[in-house]
């Protein structure tokens, strides 16, 4: 199996589903002539021409809304944000008309489109630049929210978002674009609710997506050293929750620890939490415990900025706690 | 500002306190040194002293209630000082006492200070990580499912977790012990008394826990009498003449039946945080079998005959070995009696079957030289020895019990009153 960048990734899965389907477009900025603020649209204007890869101003709200437009009369958009910072000026055309539109119109509006782009910390961007805001978007009924680790499933997890006949907000990873992974060539589809056990353990149960699940399995093989080992259910999908999934998981284990780069107040982890206490309880050995970026305002400063976000260091301690081999 | 009046380690193995009696009431005036509460801690009944000078201004632990040492009972300040109790939420669990740092010599006297939080005592050890002073078992919920599933006693466990946390690992070391102590299985039968639920006193519940911590499992103890058995055995004689077959187990169980109906204090069993104190008087009577052992119970042996007994245990020994009793024919029961008095042995110590409170090992019936009034004489003597479950029975209750047992024993004919 080729071994292409994440950015690589998505961009097959574009191609391909442009290919596959006349409906489908790119609009956002940058995309078309500068072929993407990080070149996941490299080639596609010269391949499908300026129709189906669209330059749009700086106007999150008013191309969002036009995409919502394009997705009610039948054609399949897929919105890029430059990141996902930016896009909080487009909330409102996300919120109260992608993800409402199918109910209100009693099933006679559908709204099949896909709204993607870089989240978490960049490095050394500062606080209007560096947030994980996933957890916003998973808030409201009628949006699907993903997040992929890898760039297998970056792949297979947007080509399923653009069949999808619902709004789906993509979350990818800014410091992922660049890495390097096995992504199968051709059709290659990852179903949208399924998380994943990336790493099979039987002592405790990381849970975690997007950038994290890299932290997590570091620190699970440095675990493993110690003669602990770690499962790490990676979710990929934050809303719908594989639920099923999760509390497998925690039977076999009986701990958990999950861990997520935004902030811990309202974060999908707490949802996860909820999950697992209301149905696993009788199989929790331990409180389940949280690894999250820390309650404040990301710095520019390099040190505050490495000390504000999750590590291995600090899922490696929440582990050994919930496994009692720690003084608590 | 109200501050919180603790309570206060009055004994050096104190760790929860039950606020006997209110002496002050909410509103009145206090100061400082003076008696507000009567407090019973595991020792003994003590009085609760003001720190301060002030107003009581809420009480929090109401008479009839318990508190950990160091939790707020109430508080105390300015007249007339709003307290949002609620908000002041109770204290974390104290920190174990800390131990001494290298024996010392005791003083020769010592002054006994008059508040008691002071009292003088030797310091104690240090406390090992022990299940919450509330009396509480804190356990994580697999834990607790773990051990439901299996049956076992999570109160008899010592938990490894944070503050005592009885976690995964500890019952999985617990289980591979061997034999659980089982959980009581109560079989309903019908027209028969519902044992009633004592709550635990303080101080049963703090000899509960230290019992179990220096003996995990049952703690046991055991007590050793010697009982003279030539008035007994004519009972036998009696029987034969009346062509009905009597064995010295048979007296055995009836004597220990009627003295259990007479220390109903015996006729308890402990249930982790209470005790069941049992209305009917059911003996277990331990019957060897194939690879094994199995206790089936007479049911209210004290109101049966000698002639009924021996008839059901026969009849229960015989199924016992055909291994064709019912779950509900052996379990149940406060007591059980163990004989190898067949087998020659002089005595030996059984272990309690739970969820019995105690168990009587009978040895053998054998002529032995004894001293009676000054003189050599030669009377048949029997050893019985109970094992008795410290966490609900204490030595000299054990002690008063076999009294009665020997006094039935070797005045058989007060079996009829």
């Amino acid at each position: 199996m080729p071994e292409i960048m994440y950015r690589e990734a998505l961009n097959q899965a574009l191609a391909e589903e442009m290919e596959r389907d006349r409906r489908v477009f790119l609009i956002g900025e940058e995309v078309g002539k500068y072929q993407g603020a990080f070149k996941v649209s490299q080639g596609l204007l010269d391949r499908f021409g300026s129709a189906r890869v669209v330059d749009a101003p700086i106007s999150e709200l008013g191309f969002t809304g036009l995409g919502i437009g394009a997705a009610m009369i039948g054609l399949r958009p897929v919105v890029e944000m430059m990141t996902w910072n930016f896009a909080i000026l487009a909330m409102d055309q996300i919120v109260n008309n992608a993800a409402k539109l199918r109910h209100m119109s009693g099933g006679q509006l559908r709204c099949p489109i896909v709204f993607r782009g870089p989240g978490g910390a960049g490095g050394r961007l500062s606080s209007q630049h560096s947030q994980a805001l996933e957890s916003n978007y998973t808030n409201f009924p009628g949006l699907k929210v993903i997040a992929p680790a890898t760039p297998a499933d970056a792949k297979g997890m947007l080509k399923s978002a653009i069949r999808d006949e619902n709004p789906v907000v993509m979350f990818e990873g800014e410091r992922l674009y660049a890495l390097k992974g096995e992504v199968p060539e051709g059709e290659h589809l990852v179903p949208l609710g399924k998380a994943d056990v990336k790493r099979e353990g039987k002592d405790v149960t990381f849970i975690t997506w997007s950038r994290m699940y890299y932290f997590c399995e570091q620190a699970a093989q440095e675990l493993q050293k110690e003669g602990i080992s770690a499962e790490i259910l990676d979710l990929r999908t934050l809303r719908p929750l594989d639920e099923e999934a999760i509390v497998a998981s925690v039977k076999k284990t009986n701990r958990a620890v999950v861990v997520e780069e935004g902030w811990p107040h309202s974060g999908v982890g707490a949802q996860v939490v909820d999950v697992i206490q209301s149905r696993a309880f009788d199989w929790l050995d331990a409180p389940v415990l949280r690894v999250t970026g820390l309650d404040v305002n990301m710095s520019y400063a390099a040190n505050l900025e490495n000390a504000t976000q999750p590590d291995a260091e600090k899922i490696k301690a929440a582990a050994k706690k919930v496994l009692y081999v720690e003084k608590q | 500002m109200a501050t919180a009046i603790q309570m206060p380690a009055l004994s050096p193995t104190m760790k929860e306190g039950k606020i006997t009696r209110w002496l002050k009431k909410e509103g009145d005036k206090i100061s400082s040194g003076e008696a507000i509460a009567e407090c019973e801690t595991d020792k003994s009944n003590l009085e609760i002293e003001a720190y301060e000078d002030g107003y009581l201004l809420a009480v929090t632990v109401k008479e009839g209630e318990s508190a950990p040492v160091g939790a707020p009972i109430g508080f105390i300040g300015q007249k007339g000082e709003k307290v949002d109790v609620k908000a002041a939420a109770p204290a974390p669990a104290p920190a174990p006492a800390p131990a001494p740092e290298a024996p010392r010599p005791a003083p020769a006297a010592q002054v006994v200070p008059i508040r008691p939080a002071a009292a003088a005592s030797p310091p104690p050890p240090p406390p090992p990580p022990s299940p919450a002073p509330s009396g509480r078992v804190f356990a994580s919920p697999l834990a607790r499912k773990m051990a439901h599933d299996q049956g076992l006693d999570l109160a008899v466990l010592q938990g490894s977790g944070p503050a005592g946390r009885i976690v995964k690992r500890d019952v999985e070391a617990a289980l591979s012990k061997g034999p659980a102590p089982r959980a009581p299985v109560p079989a309903p039968v019908a027209g028969r008394r519902q044992p009633e639920v004592l709550p635990l006193s303080t101080m049963r519940k703090v000899i509960a826990q230290r019992m179990a911590e220096v003996k995990p499992g049952v703690p046991h103890f055991y007590l050793t009498i010697e009982v003279e058995m030539d008035e007994a055995l004519k009972i036998r004689e009696e029987a034969k003449a009346l062509e009905s077959k009597v064995s010295v187990n048979d007296i055995v169980i009836k004597a220990a039946a009627v003295a259990l109906r007479r220390s109903p204090k015996m006729n308890r069993t402990f249930q982790g945080d209470h005790v069941l104190q049992h209305q009917n008087v059911d003996v277990g009577m331990a019957v060897a079998v194939e690879d094994g052992l199995i206790t089936p119970v007479i049911l209210d042996a004290d109101q049966k005959t000698l002639g009924q007994i021996s008839a059901e245990a026969r009849e229960l020994a015989e199924r016992a070995r055909r291994r064709a009793l019912k779950p509900q024919e052996y379990s149940g029961g406060t007591i059980a009696v163990s004989n190898l008095g067949m087998y020659g042995i002089d005595s030996f110590v059984a272990v309690i079957n739970p969820p019995h409170a105690s168990i009587l090992a009978v040895g053998t019936v054998a002529e032995r030289a004894v001293v009676r009034s000054g003189q050599l004489s030669v009377r048949k003597m029997m050893s019985v020895t109970l094992s008795g479950d410290h966490r609900v029975i204490d030595g000299a209750l054990g002690a008063e019990y076999l009294r009665e047992l020997k006094a039935l024993l070797e005045h058989p004919m007060r079996l009829l009153f």
